[in-house]
């Protein structure tokens, strides 16, 4: 069993209610979702506020669950209760605010406290506690207290908090949002480590076009549904498409894509700057 | 002039073992309509500079002179200082609390004892400046999605008619057409009506599209300060603080070290292109 999510015409509704409590209106906020995500991607997913991501991976946590369709989480079905701690045991979750999800006053004791409430043995406990910090490289702060760390500290504890429980795979939601640019790069560069060396599923949701680039998915969310898929330069070189959508590309992209409305033959598919300076140094030694 | 800073030095719960100083000898000159970026990493000092511009927070030595009046003065009224200095945190709409959008708007001239036509007529004027129109007035603010949000909070800024808007990282969590709003209204106001405006931002792309002028925040010391052509032209240094310049330059920057011959102090994407398909056209 590799497949991680499997989502089969995903809906979630929800009623608005008006000053007296009657229904005033019902909105879809996820409308026929269907995707399966695979043991050991990185995917990223894109859209604008509103669009329905963060719906989206708040059922893959089973905080909400569907109106209609299916969603399973390592072929278990979030609409059913018994699954619910398993579900979560297999992927947790990383939320946008560092100062939402943590709750203790040590940083061991908080990362202790997933597999502490999963009965966890207290000498298992204390293993998984200090491998997880290592793995985040946040060894020497194992007893400090969380609130004199920086953003992007605090956000790599919450994510050892959720490797102490042994996930298959960790969705954040915005992680890096509220960070600064060292912040954003120690979580890019910790997301990915955890993807390549432990092969743990990551699905990371931003508005950061960037931190798309070295994904080997993305997928666009507009109204609630997904309406592209793919590997981050197919999506990239749509770039009026995902203007369209309310989104942006990478600069280099951006770049490659005002060079060629002036008539200059570049590839679309450029994302990085490296990619950039190669292409403009082919198309020069061609002249 | 908007601003001056001469040795200004800002210590946090001195005397304590908390001490912390998070402003050393600052000197600063903003001129009035001026529209200056304002960078750093967590923790250098921005912050704690911009709470200075109004007054909410007072130097531990140094003086400073917002729109001509001396903050230390006995006579100079906080109240007026922070009417006309505006200041927008992060997160503005954390602040939100009215029961209507129109209400919540209102808020701050009300309490300039403005007559009910004149706070009427302002209010109309922020959120027509924000892009929130009429069928909007009467809705909660907590209906809204969180850029529209955010512009009504900065709507009630506004409706003080401040000469002076600060505001701190205004498009942090915001996807990039909501981004691309926010920085537009902020364009717009400082071109039409000529506000001196300080933008703080992570975002070195939005920076350099923007700004005249960006000062860079390092350990509570001003490290740079100049033009965004000749602060991003110390790539190096910028680096070394946690910062760096746009992509497009560090693109233009290796290309002309294989010995391309293109301009180095290329800001945005857009003139980039530009320049590079002319250099290719041209060999052709």
């Amino acid at each position: 069993m590799n497949k991680i999510v499997t989502s089969k015409g995903l809906i979630y509704e929800y009623y608005t209610h008006n000053d007296k409590g009657e229904i005033e209106s019902k909105e879809t906020a996820l409308d026929d979702i269907n995707i399966e995500i695979t043991k050991g991607e990185f995917v990223v997913i894109l859209g604008h506020n509103g669009s329905g991501k963060s719906t989206f991976a708040k059922h893959m946590n089973a905080i909400l669950h569907p109106s209609g369709g299916t969603l399973l989480i390592k072929g278990m079905d979030t609409k059913d209760e018994d699954n619910l701690w398993n579900i979560r045991q297999s992927a947790g979750m990383v939320f946008q605010n560092p100062d939402n999800q943590i709750i203790a006053a040590v940083v061991e004791e908080d990362v202790a406290f997933g597999p502490e409430n999963l009965g966890v043995e207290p000498n298992e406990i204390r293993k998984r506690v200090e491998e997880s910090v290592d793995v985040v490289g946040m060894s020497e702060y194992i007893t400090h207290s969380p609130n004199l760390l920086s953003g992007g500290q605090k956000q790599r504890i919450a994510i050892a908090g959720v490797l102490a429980m042994k996930p298959e795979c960790i969705i954040l939601d915005e992680p890096t949002a509220m960070l600064d640019p060292i912040g954003r790069k120690e979580v890019l560069q910790t997301i990915h480590r955890l993807n390549k060396e432990e092969d743990i599923t990551i699905i990371h949701i931003t508005h950061y076009m960037e931190e798309a680039i070295k994904a080997n998915r993305v997928i666009v969310m507009d109204h609630g549904k997904v309406v592209m898929d793919g590997k981050p330069k197919e999506i990239f070189s749509q770039v009026e498409r995902l203007k369209e959508l309310g989104l942006d590309v990478p600069q280099a992209t951006e770049l490659a894509y005002h060079m060629k409305k002036q008539g200059i033959d570049i590839s679309t598919e450029i994302l990085t700057v490296k990619e950039m300076v190669d292409a403009i140094w082919q198309l020069h030694l061609k002249g | 002039m908007a601003i001056t800073f001469k040795g200004v030095n800002h210590i946090y719960s001195g005397g304590t073992p908390f001490e912390k100083t998070a402003l050393y000898g600052i000197n600063l000159h903003i001129e009035k309509g001026q529209f200056v970026g304002l960078i750093g990493h967590t923790g250098s000092g921005k912050s704690t500079l911009i709470q200075h511009f109004n007054g909410l927070l007072k130097p531990t030595d140094g003086e400073i002179t917002i729109l001509g009046k001396n903050i230390n003065d006995k006579d100079t009224s906080l109240k007026e200082i922070r009417q006309r200095v505006g200041l927008v945190f992060q997160y503005p709409e954390h602040q939100l609390f009215e029961m209507t959008i129109f209400k919540d708007v209102s808020f701050g001239p009300q309490n300039m004892g403005l007559s009910k036509e004149e706070i009427d007529k302002r209010v109309k004027e922020a959120l027509d400046i924000v892009g929130l129109d009429e069928s909007m007035y009467e809705k909660s603010p907590f209906e809204l999605s969180g850029g529209q949000k955010r512009r009504v909070a900065i709507a009630g800024v506004l409706a003080m008619k401040p000469e002076v808007l600060v505001l701190d990282e205004p498009t942090a969590g915001l996807d990039p057409k909501g981004r691309d709003e926010i920085l537009g209204q902020i364009q717009k106001l400082h071109k039409t009506l000529g506000i001196t405006v300080i933008l703080v931002s992570h975002s070195m792309e939005d920076i350099a599209k923007l700004v005249d002028r960006i000062i860079v925040m390092h350990r509570g010391k001003i490290a740079l300060d100049g033009s965004p052509k000749n602060v991003f032209e110390h790539v190096e240094e910028l680096e070394k603080m946690g910062l760096a310049a746009p992509k497009i330059m560090y693109i233009m920057k290796a290309l002309k070290s294989k010995g391309l011959k293109v301009s180095t102090d290329v800001l945005t994407v857009e003139e980039g292109a530009k320049e590079l398909a002319s250099l290719l056209k041209k060999q052709k």
